[in-house]
């Protein structure tokens, strides 16, 4: 698995330079530091969006509720900013991962406790969170004079050169890394996905490791609902809307298998990265913002179809076998 | 080999008793509508083989999820060492030493060798997190001690052959320090030099003091490598003691309730002129220049070790892969079968190797799985026929004496014997003129074997005519009136079944010079 | 082994009349007639024929595309980029519309480009054998994108009137054209998947695609086929929507494809493939029908309203599974 992860991401990381290269033969503002890590930075949430996602479809399942989660929760975290602003925003942070890994729960205890399929029910709570979201806020918007200070200006802190905002799309790097390839419960989720039946043999609880995995992604929504928010200093019920669609996206183009047991946290970042690239570049292009979408398709089904051949499995090698 | 560095194991009590390492007493399982286990009792004992003998369907299988925590018991009692156990989950089983090796494996192909072996209970750094080095080490270690070293810890699982993937579950058992050790049909899949080598390995296990439960439907092995034997029938157990106070006989009559006499039936064979000529056959990859030919109303055998292309060359003749050169002949006509739907229109259908994966649709009932390859006879312009379907159901499964108690059962809930069955009748039903049947009665118990069989031998007489693609030595010996041996993608020989031998037969497929 | 007379084994153990007592699509029934109820005590404008007419506007245009979708799931496959289908077929049909073409051929324009998406998805799923999911998930946004790039924030109006009669127009009284399209081809799509050979073979594709093909079954060509019937039946909602509202924008029909997807499942199709029917999916559509209409008659925003379909998707589908599982446990 080691050896077939480190092509794939190569690979990845190999269009990614090329893709900067070309822009910048034309633009060369585009290849300037300040400006790649701009792009880092604003695409810092999709970054960890796509590594909670990738737990998930790890285990052979689905999140589409993700951008709805991130919806409800910063409207929650928000409408507290603003009608408390004395509460330090370190506590709205956790209030914002603790309301996130609850909805996260919610999904994972009907895919664990009732056996429904992971499409269904995130599609059934895609809508109930997003509607929650706005019974919880009457539809009306939490905008910039209504937060405060400290909750607008944490991301934006300058720390060692880069906002605080690129710094957790780092630590989270950092920690799904060590998450996935270092402990049992980062092994039990690629164990669940490779062969579930194993699994249970091993003695894996295979629906408490998925029940856990949509935790894990509700948290990483909930924590992006406040980074999101504040990023952009407003929460409406539109928030994110449609946006589960790019983090899949970000999973398939960084190689995690719709299958389930193959991806990698780099391939996940990576996609995630090249979705940026893209959309970062259309404007300096000059090309109107209309092609994004079209383009961010083709290049999931060109991610797709890579994808397929590097999992083909070859034929049988009979004639003059080497078997040991 | 073996690097048995182990002190001798202490010699038996003059009594021979000892006492047991695992006992199960009065254990009873119901399932909706069935009974899978009545009160059966079983003994498992330190450094000795048990045998568990049974028809399919007799509760080997229900025995073994119940003794590694899948299922959990109505009634009876477990005892490890004497003390009463209860084992409510895999991983309860799993910490009691108790460890299992199946048929197929059930291990983790994208995993590396190493991370299988431990995968549960890997060494851990002080911070909890996964020690890779120790784990590394303590791999290639335990690998060592079975004589399995050349295998590299590091390999992705999936490289490995079903040999080697074996050891690593055995490497597995080793490493949890596993006190009982449980084979379900761990033969079915290896050839007969790595089926030594897995005997060599068990009697390894015994001198480590295991306790093995070795289940197995091949007599020849179980009474080179047991001890003891345990038998079931129906859910129930029947009989229980040394192996060398009995016979096979005896142990088939326990098995199946009565003597059987022949295993194969008599045949007055009717042979006629070549009905199917392949010449030439050849694919980039897995066979080359596959030359033979088929007789009227004969039955060809195809022997070779496990891997030697037998079922590949079978699914390019029944259209299902592509061949890169070679003709196909039938009836002196030449057909070049793109897919499965223009065999079977053209009278040549392949019943695949696994019944299960591919031979019936679980899902559907069983009626609908013996039309399913007839829908164009059984349907009008393109619409069903229910009536007709169940007419054609109703022949075929009755003329193969099928249990089930209706037509509309999804097949999923029948037994193998039974499923086999649903997939002989469905090929039958399209009336064809070849039918290659690939390891026919691969896992299935005594008594439907026979049936197969018996079955074979009518449809022969009728005029079809049979491929019988097997490893099974006393199979092809048995039935074939030809028999063609295939080795790493070649014909070694095309024999006349007359005064053949089984060693002759397992030379010429190994490659072994006289 | 053979006996002394021959086992005779029953067709069938279950009475017709038992098995559909006790189904998934009686159940749906009993929860249309309680939401119907529901919505009759709720509000006074619901019982009366040119509202409950109204009502069907809201099912019909997704119950279209549900039917394909329905026989797609049971195969095994998915396709999420319905709703985008709906979008280009919409766009290329403004297209046409400002070069001046008449009623017939704007509507050839929607089914035919509807159709050509649903083969594009086809060729990608069995031709180069990717997985459905992602690979619509990318169509989606590839066929939608196209749509943005043809019309950006713009729109298309000044359809016909001629053209105005199949999403706006009545066949007889109350009865909507929408209604009896949907009612002929929830018809069709029933006699197709439950009483033809090809749809025999859905079920069989849907259960074990391998044994399937080992059967004779062409796996790959009837999978094709169901995408282009997908795409076909979203080129004729596309008609019927564009018909309806009049004009065209890149944003149409957006998120229409849960809905379609919701409207299956709940119709009793197991979304892993293999089992489900047509009457179940047209009762389904009725459901989601009610509860939107009804809602909106008690003035309910529209992303409230999405509660209750999510809700309703789960808690229909948990049910059963709670009642069997007190069942076992009181057993």
């Amino acid at each position: 698995m080691k050896t077939l992860a480190k092509h794939r991401e190569i690979w990845l990381l190999a269009a990614i330079v090329l893709l900067i290269a070309i822009i910048a033969l034309r633009f060369p503002v585009f290849a300037r530091p300040g400006n790649l890590l701009n792009v880092f930075n604003d695409y810092s949430i999709l970054i960890i969006l796509a590594l909670g996602q990738m737990v998930v479809i790890l285990t052979r399942s689905i999140d589409l509720s993700m951008a709805s989660n991130l919806a409800f929760t910063g409207m929650a975290v928000a409408m507290t900013n603003a009608a408390f602003p004395e509460i330090p925003v370190v506590f709205l942070i956790l209030m914002a991962m603790a309301i996130g890994t609850a909805l996260g729960a919610f999904n994972g205890v009907l895919v664990w406790k009732l056996g429904i399929p992971p499409i269904v029910v995130t599609l059934g709570t895609l809508t109930i969170f997003r509607g929650a979201t706005f019974v919880l806020s009457g539809g009306a918007w939490v905008n910039a004079d209504q937060m405060s200070q400290g909750f607008i200006a944490l991301p934006r802190i300058v720390f060692l050169g880069l906002p605080v905002l690129s710094w957790s799309a780092i630590t989270a790097i950092a920690l799904f890394y060590l998450l996935m390839t270092r402990t049992a419960f980062g092994r039990s989720i690629y164990a669940v996905g490779i062969n579930p039946t194993a699994s249970v043999y091993a003695g894996i609880d295979v629906g408490r490791t998925k029940f856990l995995a949509f935790c894990l992604s509700g948290l990483v929504a909930g924590l992006c609902g406040y980074l999101w928010i504040s990023r952009y200093v407003i929460a409406s019920v539109e928030v994110a809307n449609g946006y589960e669609l790019s983090i899949i996206a970000a999973c398939v183009i960084g190689g995690v298998s719709i299958a389930g047991g193959i991806g990698t946290v780099a391939g996940a970042a990576l996609g995630a990265l090249f979705l940026g690239i893209i959309g970062s570049a259309l404007p300096v292009i000059n090309i109107s913002p209309f092609w994004q979408l079209a383009i961010s398709g083709s290049a999931i089904i060109l991610a797709v179809v890579l994808n397929a051949r590097g999992e083909r499995r070859q034929g049988r090698i009979i004639l003059r076998r080497a078997e040991a | 080999m073996i690097h048995t560095s182990v002190e001798s194991p202490k010699p038996l009590p003059a009594g021979g008793e000892i006492t047991p390492l695992l006992t199960l007493s009065g254990i009873s399982k119901n399932f909706p509508g069935v009974r899978a286990l009545s009160g059966v009792s079983l003994s498992l004992y330190p450094g000795q083989v048990t045998a568990l003998i049974g028809e399919n369907g007799a509760g080997k299988s229900t025995l073994v999820k119940i003794l590694t925590g899948i299922y959990q018991p109505d009634e009876g009692e477990i005892r490890i060492g004497g003390q009463p156990v209860k084992l409510p989950t895999a991983h309860a089983a799993f910490e009691q030493g108790i460890t299992a090796i199946h048929q197929e494996t059930v291990l983790f192909d994208h995993l590396t060798v190493a991370e299988n072996i431990f995968l549960g209970h890997a060494p851990r750094t002080r911070f909890g997190m996964i020690d890779w080095r120790t784990m590394r080490a303590n791999a290639k270690e335990v690998l060592e001690t079975l004589g399995a070293g050349h295998i590299d810890a590091d390999a992705p699982l999936s490289d490995l052959g079903i040999a080697n993937k074996h050891l690593v579950a055995i490497a597995r058992a080793m490493s949890i320090d596993a006190r009982i050790v449980i084979m379900d049909e761990p033969t079915a899949a290896l050839s007969a030099k790595e089926i030594e080598e897995l005997f060599l390995l068990i009697e390894f296990l015994k001198s480590q003091k295991k306790a093995i439960l070795f289940i197995s439907h091949k007599f020849d092995e179980i009474f080179r490598i047991a001890d003891r034997y345990t038998v079931f029938r129906d859910g129930q157990m029947v009989g229980e003691g040394r192996l060398a106070g009995t016979t096979q006989n005896a142990l088939v009559r326990m098995m199946v309730g009565r003597a059987v006499d022949h295993i194969f039936p008599e045949r007055q064979p009717k042979i006629g002129g070549p009905l199917l000529a392949v010449s030439g056959l050849s694919h980039p990859t897995e066979f080359d220049d596959i030359s033979f030919e088929l007789r009227q109303g004969e039955i060809l055998g195809f022997y070779g070790l496990v891997g030697a292309g037998r079922s590949e060359v079978m699914q390019a003749i029944a259209g299902m892969t592509r061949t890169s050169r070679g003709t196909i002949m039938l009836r002196g006509q030449e057909i070049a079968p793109r897919s499965a739907a223009d065999a079977i229109s053209a009278g040549i259908v392949y019943v695949p190797e696994e019944r299960g994966r591919q031979g019936v649709v679980i899902g559907m009932p069983i009626f609908q799985n013996v039309s399913l390859p007839s829908l164009k006879r059984t349907s009008k312009s393109g619409v069903l026929r229910l009536a007709e379907e169940f007419r054609l159901a109703r022949t075929y499964t009755e003329r193969l004496d099928l249990r089930a108690s209706s037509l509309s059962q999804d097949v999923g809930t029948l037994s193998g014997g039974n499923q086999q069955k649903v997939v002989i009748a469905k090929w039958l039903a399209t009336k064809p003129k070849v039918i290659i049947l690939d390891e026919p009665t691969k896992g299935i118990d005594i008594g439907s074997k026979a049936a197969v069989h018996g079955f074979m031998a009518e449809l022969v007489a009728e005029g079809l005519s049979v491929i019988m693609v097997s490893s099974e030595l006393p199979e092809i010996l048995g039935m074939s009136d030809r028999v063609v041996v295939m080795r790493e993608g070649r014909i070694a020989a095309i024999r006349k079944n007359d005064g053949l031998d089984a060693e002759m037969l397992v030379r010429l497929a190994a490659g072994i010079a006289q | 082994m053979t006996t002394d007379t021959a086992r005779h084994i029953p067709d069938r153990l279950d009475s017709p009349f038992r098995s559909a007592v006790f189904s998934w699509e009686m159940l749906l029934v009993l929860v249309a007639i309680a939401i119907f109820v529901i919505n009759s005590i709720a509000s006074p404008y619901f019982l009366n024929a040119w509202s409950l007419s109204d009502l069907t506007f809201n099912f019909t245009e997704k119950g279209l595309i549900a039917l394909a979708m329905a026989m797609l799931i049971i195969a095994g496959e998915i396709d999420l980029s319905v709703a985008a289908i709906i979008a280009l077929a919409s766009t290329l049909m403004g297209m046409a519309l400002q070069a001046g073409a008449d009623t017939p051929t704007l509507v050839l324009i929607g089914v035919g480009v509807g159709l050509l998406c649903g083969a594009f998805n086809g060729v990608l799923v069995t031709r180069l054998g990717l997985p459905s999911i992602v690979v619509t998930i990318g169509t989606m946004s590839l066929f939608r994108g196209v749509a943005y790039i043809i019309l950006g924030d713009q729109a298309y109006k000044g359809y016909p009137e001629s053209f105005a009669f199949f999403g706006q127009g009545y066949v007889g009284w109350v009865i909507s054209f929408e209604l009896v399209l949907f009612l002929v081809a929830a018809l069709a799509f029933w006699f197709l998947l439950h009483r033809t050979s090809f749809g025999r073979t859905v079920f069989a594709i849907g259960n074990n695609p391998i044994a399937a093909a080992f059967s004779g079954v062409r796996v790959e060509r009837v999978k094709f086929i169901l995408f282009c019937l997908t795409g076909l039946m979203s080129g004729i909602a596309a008609v019927l929507i564009t018909s309806r509202l009049g004009s065209t924008r890149p944003s149409i029909a957006q998120g229409y494809e849960l809905e379609v997807i919701t409207m299956v499942v709940l119709g009793g199709v197991n979304i892993l493939g293999g089992a489900g029917s047509i009457l179940g999916v047209v009762l389904a559509a009725l459901i989601m029908g009610l509860v939107t209409f009804g809602l909106g008659l008690m003035n309910v925003p529209g992303i409230v309203m999405s509660i209750f379909i999510g809700l309703l998707l789960i808690v229909v589908i948990a049910l059963p599974i709670i009642w069997n599982r007190l069942r076992e446990r009181s057993a």
